[in-house]
């Protein structure tokens, strides 16, 4: 349904929590996704030239990284990007037939392919890059969230999560619903002051990301008077070696 | 954005076809026209030309177009659909008043309220293709105040140069319409132009902090790309034009499009007669130009937030 | 089963049973039935991931016979259930139309890629008839040479039964300087050998790591820091992957770590912050050393009438350092019975590095870090080490039969890899880490770094290298395996002239402690018929006409040239075993193609790189999990089978038959390399009883696949630190065949045998180097670590090259196995030269410039990305990215030839000419390839030059059998929703 289904009390909101301080940028996610997804809901996944030059193809989940800052304190980011199932998403509203829809019992939103005429405006009207036109079928696809893993009864408790949070040799993706404020995902996000991508455009996406944590320049202040006196000590006052030596001589320990 | 050869086209295309019926359905009721059966078709027939031929071009650059038919069920939100709808709607008054006017020379009673809601109708479908974009809130050039009146002064002024041109086989002066052409086309590109100085002097809310929620030490910049190749994202949303390009093509725009049209047409009331169709007919050809590179522009110089997960700073 | 989100379009009900209201609804407000629990896989097998050298447990999920998915196993020691982004695409690898598909013989000249296809049979018999006559003649003239593979205890034992001293794997180019400088220091090393506690570590320091061998388990370990607080620093000249996520990145200059390092220890002895307690408990630093300038015996250590060590005790006489209990002093004077003088290792330790000349601010600007950041650092780690103590609960019994009540340590861990091996000064500057490690008293305790199975072993290990020229007779097996660690020069393989006596020259005085061989050497030492010509060169899994060669132009040069006499080349036959299409396969007269990791057995074993942790020994095996559609053959088959023809001994049974008729599988279960030790350690036993040691097990193969393909034997907590002398784990590793003898192994802060080499460079003893090797040999055989410049620096006008060049893995390919994957590629298609944004303006660069990057050997032009985390003297890419057109199979304007580039054209494989003798470019002690001494200069491109890589070599051609490769790539496993199978 092309019109975003009325949110109701509790509404449920299920999708990613991604964790900026600990993503090292490995692209296991976003292979992981790409071979789930190749044969799962939307696929195939199509690549082009996938031999030659100018090779590309349809991936839900694709890896940036970025520099922060500079001199002292600045950091490279790895930032992984997927479709944020949105709350207000226009990618859904502008859809003209009804193929681009947020489903109402948990908010992922999907694109049905059967209906889909691949006019690519859900793509303009995304501003974050989630959806990939794959140019083979004409039709849009995009993130499922793993909605053939979540739910999936051949599969065990543990394994119904997406394939790119069970992926992350890190850990640095989490899945659950952020409606349910008391879920172990949403404390995550509160604890670490999740934040919304370009929240001035009002899609109020529903993953979020977690910022890197200050680095630990100097785990503790001040450094132990030992270290800092003897090392002034051994500039200042030239002591000879031998005179520093000294002060293992009686230290006898025994084997 | 990628200013895809069958959307500049369709949407200059249409703009005019449509921009023409609506011209039609008003002023042939109000009797402003040619009282001929030739004039009424070749009208007619010039402006479905152009609005179906737009419309064709738009269904053909879709990915599936044989399911074209889905696109007119989601009219409760999106401009897209309602295009659509609307592009159609238009043709039932124009199929009544087309047949009135050209078979039976018919422009008054319900002929002629056909023809006024032709005219609306006609309007709307240009509007809701300027809605189109302008509600893309990723796409500051596009998501802007001057977006829907730029696309229907365009449609209107395309519209009437064709008009003018058309009519002059029938009549000598059309001083009024010519003074009309001339009025809209100095409105058009005062439109553009404010949406040319809008789109160089500001720049989204969203920047590459905003999209990254990163900033906090310092300047966020791209290191990598997430795949060395262009993907569909880049294709489609990360064209960039050179600043020199576009340099290059206003003037082009604003010559061939506003300025050349505006000087010909005032001329071509002046001299009248066959001086006119010719000046009028080139007044239409080099505005056609023009507006193709006005809306090959209007893509080009479009920018998407998603350029800034790929290396631009603001958009 | 669909989800409750049911609509009007439930295929249940056909379009024409449905109302026009319904349809009509349905047209505007459409719903999609989703199948939310599709049948995944009709079968799942495990195997063991070889996408790269981690050795994850994978889950292969098939359906319709296609490789539906491959998941990470959850129980596998190794990667816990993740894996990573070539793990995550190993269906690509299966699908690569650069897969090689029959036996090949070169039928056009060596690099055309002209090749008639053969059959097996000829294939083999070409190989055994080549061979046999090498062997019945002189053995050493067949080099046999592996890279990638982990099958080098089968490899190892084929060369040794050949009786070849010429094999190697490919530790020579990669890191025998950690693996060196740490079994002759710890017993065990960095490298995939130990890690870093990361449970406990409350510091953690790496260097010089950009991704390494432990892929996933340095993933999960630096997670688990992160969430815990620990601080994470790496010194690394580059700030991505790892590095990003670091508290603090030290961007050093590179090369530059061993000062770094013994600035930081320079601090700590100063503040005296060390841990005497465990030096005197598990290292010689109170071993004596023998101080007579002069004498044959100068700087070894004193020893008793035994040959046991002395210390010198409390009361001032001497004692045994093998006895328990004895009170020893750190510092002072000892008179030897012959009245000679010797002093404790620290007092030799202290007075080197107390010296002011390693004070940070000595050595700040050479390292380019600012002297109060040393000194933080310094302070820092002594906080940690000293006020963060860590005490589990856990009694454990040392080797003299002590009892501790807890286990105490310092949590404070350094993990290293090739920003320190691939430097000239490498095996120094990690026996400084080693160093700094042992004095704060960090080696295998709670918190510190930890030895991984099989390790620790003796510092060094016992077994010497085979292969001396008395030991390489026609017909017969050597004595034992060509690779080991010398002793001391008696040990060397070499001639009694002193010249090398193997073709890579690893054990020469070129390179003395060439504990991996030296495989970056052999095909120029081959072609040049230095030391001696051989006849047939076999390689398996090793791209060394390209990427792992230094010198890359010359090297292709030299496979191909001829002897102007004979016409011959000069390498005269090369046999080659690839599973793909690869740049060398071309310059083989014949190829024996290999199968995927999928089609295949293997074994990750005890005896060679295994999957042990700190926890408890492992190992794994693969198992075939698709059957391969090609004439190919795993090449552990083909190398029993060549070795049953060949009538090599351990090949065949007393009566001449095939020992292993059964191939890899039956060579894995009833190998014995020492009664009751076999390829794997688990379920050994007829009853499958005997972990580590016991009979074969006929159905051991069935007990791996059964769990996961893995085994592990989980240490019991009492077992799991100061592994090197507790004696509860030292009878178990004796048990289970780990180690000789329950003897503790004592860090060696003082390493003798590197004093042994000295000593022969100052005349003394049977063996001494030649003449131009007697310098090099006296200065950095130093028994203590030290810095020096690295050789290519020191040699070169360092203003006329001013920045390094280095290369980093990147994380989501390896080596040049991936860009035939039609994933990872679009990942990374090309490279770029990536160049410090401050010092790339001043050379006035800017992003996809063109350049030429010049060094003393060569040029490249390649593009340049500017970024701001590297250090400004250092430029960098990502290694192996490049690819030579033809190669492949990708198509000839694929980003790989055109913008991808490889740094190795710039590297030469020997020196600057330095009189008469040119060493080759590598570590003086352990022969390490040193890839990262590069230095070049950056000149812009005249302006209109080309936008290509340069230099391009002429294209290579490729048999036609290989597969045509798509236009569009629809991978769907089984049927697709259009019924169509891919
Ligand atoms: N500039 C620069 N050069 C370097 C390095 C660097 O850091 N910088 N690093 C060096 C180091 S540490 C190393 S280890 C080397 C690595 O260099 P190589 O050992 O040459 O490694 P690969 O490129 O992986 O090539 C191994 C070959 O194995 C083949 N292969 C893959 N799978 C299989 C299989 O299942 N069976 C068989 N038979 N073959 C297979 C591949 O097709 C490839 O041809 O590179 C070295 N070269
Ligand atoms: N994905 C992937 N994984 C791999 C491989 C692969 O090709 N791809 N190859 C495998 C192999 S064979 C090996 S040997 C390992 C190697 O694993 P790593 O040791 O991680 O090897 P490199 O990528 O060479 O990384 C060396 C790091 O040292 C830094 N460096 C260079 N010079 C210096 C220096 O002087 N000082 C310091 N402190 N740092 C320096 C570089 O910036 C780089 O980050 O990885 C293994 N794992
Ligand atoms: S991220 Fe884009 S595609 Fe996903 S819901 Fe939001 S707007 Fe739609
Ligand atoms: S491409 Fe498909 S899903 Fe996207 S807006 Fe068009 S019809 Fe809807
Ligand atoms: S949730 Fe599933 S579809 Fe979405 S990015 Fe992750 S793996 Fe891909
Ligand atoms: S798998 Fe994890 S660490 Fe790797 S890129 Fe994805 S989020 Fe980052
Ligand atoms: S780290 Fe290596 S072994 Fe592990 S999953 Fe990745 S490629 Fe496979
Ligand atoms: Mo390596």
């Amino acid at each position: 349904m092309t019109s975003l289904p009325a949110p109701r009390p509790g509404q449920k909101k299920l999708g990613l929590v991604i964790d900026l301080d600990i993503c090292v940028g490995c692209h296991a996610c976003a292979t992981a996704c790409k071979e789930w997804n190749a044969s799962g809901h939307m696929g195939p996944l199509p690549d082009f030239s996938p031999y030659g030059d100018e090779a590309w193809g349809v991936w839900f989940n694709r890896i940036h990284s970025f520099e922060e800052g500079e001199g002292e304190g600045a950091r490279t980011i790895h930032f992984p990007k997927s479709c944020l199932h949105c709350e207000e998403p226009a990618c859904v509203t502008v859809c003209p037939t009804g193929a681009s829809y947020k489903r109402a019992e948990d908010g992922i939103v999907l694109v049905n392919e059967s209906i889909c005429i691949g006019c690519k405006l859900c793509s303009w009207a995304c501003p974050y890059g989630a959806r990939e036109f794959d140019a083979d079928e004409g039709v849009m696809k995009k993130c499922t969230l793993c909605i053939d893993r979540i739910y999936n009864e051949h599969l065990s408790g543990e394994d119904r999560q997406p394939a790119c949070v069970m992926v992350c040799p890190v850990g640095a993706r989490h899945f659950g619903d952020l409606g349910d404020p008391e879920s172990a995902i949403s404390e995550l996000v509160a604890e670490r002051r999740g934040r919304d991508l370009m929240p001035e455009l009002g899609y109020k996406p529903v993953n979020k990301y977690l910022p890197p944590r200050p680095g630990r320049m100097q785990r503790t202040q001040p450094a132990p008077p030992s270290t800092r006196q003897s090392a002034g000590h051994a500039s200042a006052t030239e002591a000879s070696t031998g005179d520093k030596l000294l002060r293992w001589v009686d230290r006898l320990l025994s084997r | 954005m990628h200013p895809a050869r069958s959307i500049v086209f369709f949407t200059t295309a249409s703009g005019a076809g449509f921009g023409l019926l609506a011209l039609l359905g008003l002023c042939a009721p109000l009797g402003f026209l040619p009282e001929s059966g030739w004039f009424a078709f070749v009208a007619l027939a010039a402006a479905l030309a152009l609005a179906v031929g737009g419309l064709g071009a738009s269904v053909l650059h879709l990915g599936r177009p044989e399911r074209a038919w889905w696109a007119f069920s989601q009219w409760r939100s999106s401009w897209l659909s309602r295009e659509g709808v609307m592009s159609v709607l238009t043709f039932l008054p124009t199929a009544i008043f087309g047949i009135g006017w050209v078979f039976f020379g018919a422009t008054r009673g319900f002929i002629g309220l056909c023809g006024f809601i032709t005219a609306a109708f006609a309007a709307a479908t240009v509007y809701c293709t300027g809605m189109i974009y302008a509600s893309l809130k990723p796409i500051h050039q596009w998501h802007n105040k001057w977006v829907v009146p730029g696309y229907l002064a365009l449609g209107l002024m395309s519209g009437l140069l064709v008009l003018d041109f058309l009519v002059r086989f029938w009549m000598r002066r059309a001083t009024g319409l010519a003074l009309i052409t001339l009025a809209v086309i100095v409105i058009a590109w005062f439109i553009k132009e404010r949406y040319w100085l809008f789109i160089d002097t500001t720049s989204a809310a969203s920047t590459v902090a905003s999209a990254t929620a990163l900033g906090s030490r310092g300047r966020v910049r791209m290191f990598e790309a997430p795949h060395t190749q262009e993907n569909y994202l880049l294709k489609e949303m990360g064209y960039q034009i050179a600043r020199k390009h576009s340099r290059r093509f206003r003037p082009l725009a604003r010559i061939s499009g506003f300025l050349f049209p505006a000087l010909a047409s005032l001329l071509a009331t002046i001299l009248g007669g066959a001086a006119g169709i010719v000046l009028t007919g080139l007044a239409m050809a080099s505005a056609a130009l023009g507006l193709l590179v006005e809306r090959w522009l209007f893509f080009a110089e479009a920018k998407h937030t998603v350029t800034l997960y790929y290396g631009a700073d603001a958009v | 089963m669909s989800s409750e989100h049911q609509g009007a379009f439930a295929p249940a009900k056909s379009p024409q049973e449905r109302s026009f209201l319904e349809r009509l609804r349905s047209y505007f407000s459409p719903h999609e039935v989703i199948d939310t629990s599709p049948k995944i896989s009709d079968e799942v097998k495990y195997t063991t991931c070889y996408m790269c050298a981690c050795r994850c447990g994978i889950k292969v999920h098939l359906k319709d016979g296609a490789i539906r998915y491959i998941e990470g196993n959850r129980d596998h020691p190794v990667n816990r259930g993740v894996i990573c982004a070539k793990g995550a695409s190993g269906i690509m690898q299966q699908h690569s139309p650069a897969k090689l598909t029959k036996p090949l013989k070169r039928v056009g000249e060596r690099g055309s890629g002209e090749f008639r296809e053969i059959e097996w049979d000829e294939a083999i018999t070409t190989t055994v008839d080549w061979l046999s006559k090498i062997r019945a003649t002189d053995p050493k003239k067949l080099a046999f040479f592996t890279g990638r593979d982990q099958s080098q205890a089968l490899t190892g034992y084929w060369a040794a039964q050949f009786g070849t001293p010429n094999f190697a794997a490919h530790g020579g180019f990669c890191s025998v300087n950690m693996a060196a400088a740490g079994m002759y220091t710890l017993g065990g090393s960095f490298w995939e050998f130990g890690e870093p506690d990361w449970e406990y570590t409350r510091f953690f320091m790496m260097f010089g790591v950009a991704e390494d061998h432990d892929s996933n388990p340095i993933k999960i370990g630096l997670s688990g820091l992160r969430r815990r607080g620990a601080k994470f620093v790496s010194v690394n000249p580059v700030r991505t992957g790892y590095s990003a996520i670091a508290d603090e990145w030290v961007g050093i200059r590179p090369g530059t770590d061993g000062l770094f390092v013994l600035a930081l220890i320079h601090e700590l002895l100063a503040a005296d912050k060390i841990d005497l307690d465990y030096l005197a408990s598990y290292t010689n630093a109170a071993w004596l050393v023998i101080q007579a300038p002069g004498s044959a015996d100068d700087g070894l250590f004193a020893r008793d009438e035994n040959g046991d060590p002395m210390v010198l005790e409390a009361s001032g006489s001497l004692a045994s350092a093998t006895a328990a209990g004895v009170t020893v002093r750190f510092v002072g004077d000892a008179v030897l019975p012959d009245g000679r003088r010797a002093v404790p290792v620290f007092q030799l330790v202290a007075e080197r590095y107390l010296d002011s000349s390693f004070a940070p601010e000595a050595v700040a600007e050479a390292c380019g870090v600012p002297a109060s950041t040393i000194r933080r650092l310094a302070a820092e780690i002594a906080q940690v080490a000293f006020e963060d103590v860590i005490e589990l609960p856990v009694a454990w019994t040392d080797w003299a039969g002590r009892r501790h009540e807890t286990m105490r340590g310092r949590p404070v861990s350094v993990h290293a890899m090739r920003g320190i091996s691939a430097h000239s000064n490498g095996f120094q500057t990690c026996r400084a880490l080693h160093l700094l490690q042992i004095l704060l008293g960090t080696i295998d305790v709670p918190g510190g770094w930890r030895y991984k199975s099989p390790h620790p072993k003796p510092a060094p290990p016992g077994p010497k290298p085979a292969g001396r020229p008395e030991q390489v007779v026609a017909g017969k097996p050597l004595p034992g395996i060509p690779l080991g660690y010398p002793m001391s020069p008696e040990d060397l393989i070499i001639d009694a002239d002193g010249h090398p006596a193997r073709i890579d020259k690893a054990f020469s005085w070129d390179a003395p402690i060439a504990a991996h061989g030296m495989m970056h050497m052999v095909i120029a030492n081959a072609a040049k018929g230095d030391p001696y010509p051989i006849d047939t060169l076999f390689m398996y899994m090793a791209n060394m006409a390209w990427n792992s060669a230094m010198n890359t132009a010359e090297t292709i040069r030299m496979l191909t040239d001829k002897d102007a006499a004979t016409g011959e080349y000069r390498i005269p036959r090369i046999i080659y075993t690839d599973a793909y299409y690869s740049e060398t396969v071309a310059y083989a007269d014949l190829v024996l193609p290999d199968t995927t990791y999928l089609e295949r057995w293997d074994c990750i074993s005890l005896l060679d790189r295994p999957i042990g942790g700190a926890d408890g020994p492992a190992d794994a095996i693969r198992q075939p999990v698709i059957v391969p559609d090609r004439d190919v053959r795993p090449f552990q088959d083909v190398l029993i089978e060549l070795g049953a023809r060949l009538g090599l001994p351990g090949f065949t049974t007393p009566e001449g038959e095939p020992r292993y008729p059964g191939g890899y599988p039956d060579y894995i279960v009833s190998h014995e390399r020492r009664p009751g030790v076999g390829p794997l350690a688990g379920w050994r036993g007829l009853d499958g009883n005997h972990p580590g040691r016991g009979a074969p097990n006929p159905h051991q193969l069935q007990r791996y696949i059964a769990n996961g393909c893995f085994w592990k034997y989980p240490l019991p907590a009492d077992q799991l630190y100061f592994k090197h002398a507790n004696r509860a784990y030292l009878e178990t590793a004796v048990m289970m065949g780990l180690v000789d003898s329950a003897k503790p192994i004592v860090l060696q802060l003082y390493v003798e045998p590197l004093q042994r080499f000295r000593l022969a460079a100052q005349g003394h003893g049977s063996v001494v180097p030649p003449a131009e090797h007697r310098d090099r040999i006296a200065t950095y055989f130093d028994p203590l670590p030290f810095w020096y410049m690295p050789f290519e620096e020191a040699r070169i006008d360092r203003e006329a090259f001013p920045f390094h060049a280095v290369t980093q893995r990147p994380m989501q390919m390896y080596h040049s196995w991936h860009s035939q994957n039609a994933w990872l590629r679009q990942i990374l298609g090309y490279n770029r030269l990536f160049i410090n944004r401050v010092t790339g303006h001043a050379l006035g660069l800017e992003d996809e410039d063109w350049v030429w990057v010049v060094s003393h050997h060569g040029r490249i032009r390649v593009p340049t990305k500017l970024m701001d985390g590297v250090n400004r003297n250092t430029v960098w890419t990502w290694n192996a990215i490049g690819k030579r057109a033809g190669a492949w199979n990708l198509a000839l304007d694929s980003p790989e030839f055109r913008e991808g580039f490889l740094l190795n054209h710039l590297i030469s494989e020997l020196l600057p000419p330095d009189g008469d003798y040119q060493f080759p470019n590598a570590d003086p002690i352990t022969g390490q390839a040193a890839w990262y001494d590069l230095r070049v200069r950056i000149e812009r491109v005249a302006t209109g030059e080309a936008d290509r890589t340069a230099p391009l070599f002429n294209v290579i051609g490729h048999p036609g059998s290989l597969a045509r490769p798509p236009g569009i790539l629809r991978y769907f496993a089984g049927l697709d929703r259009r019924g169509s199978s891919q």
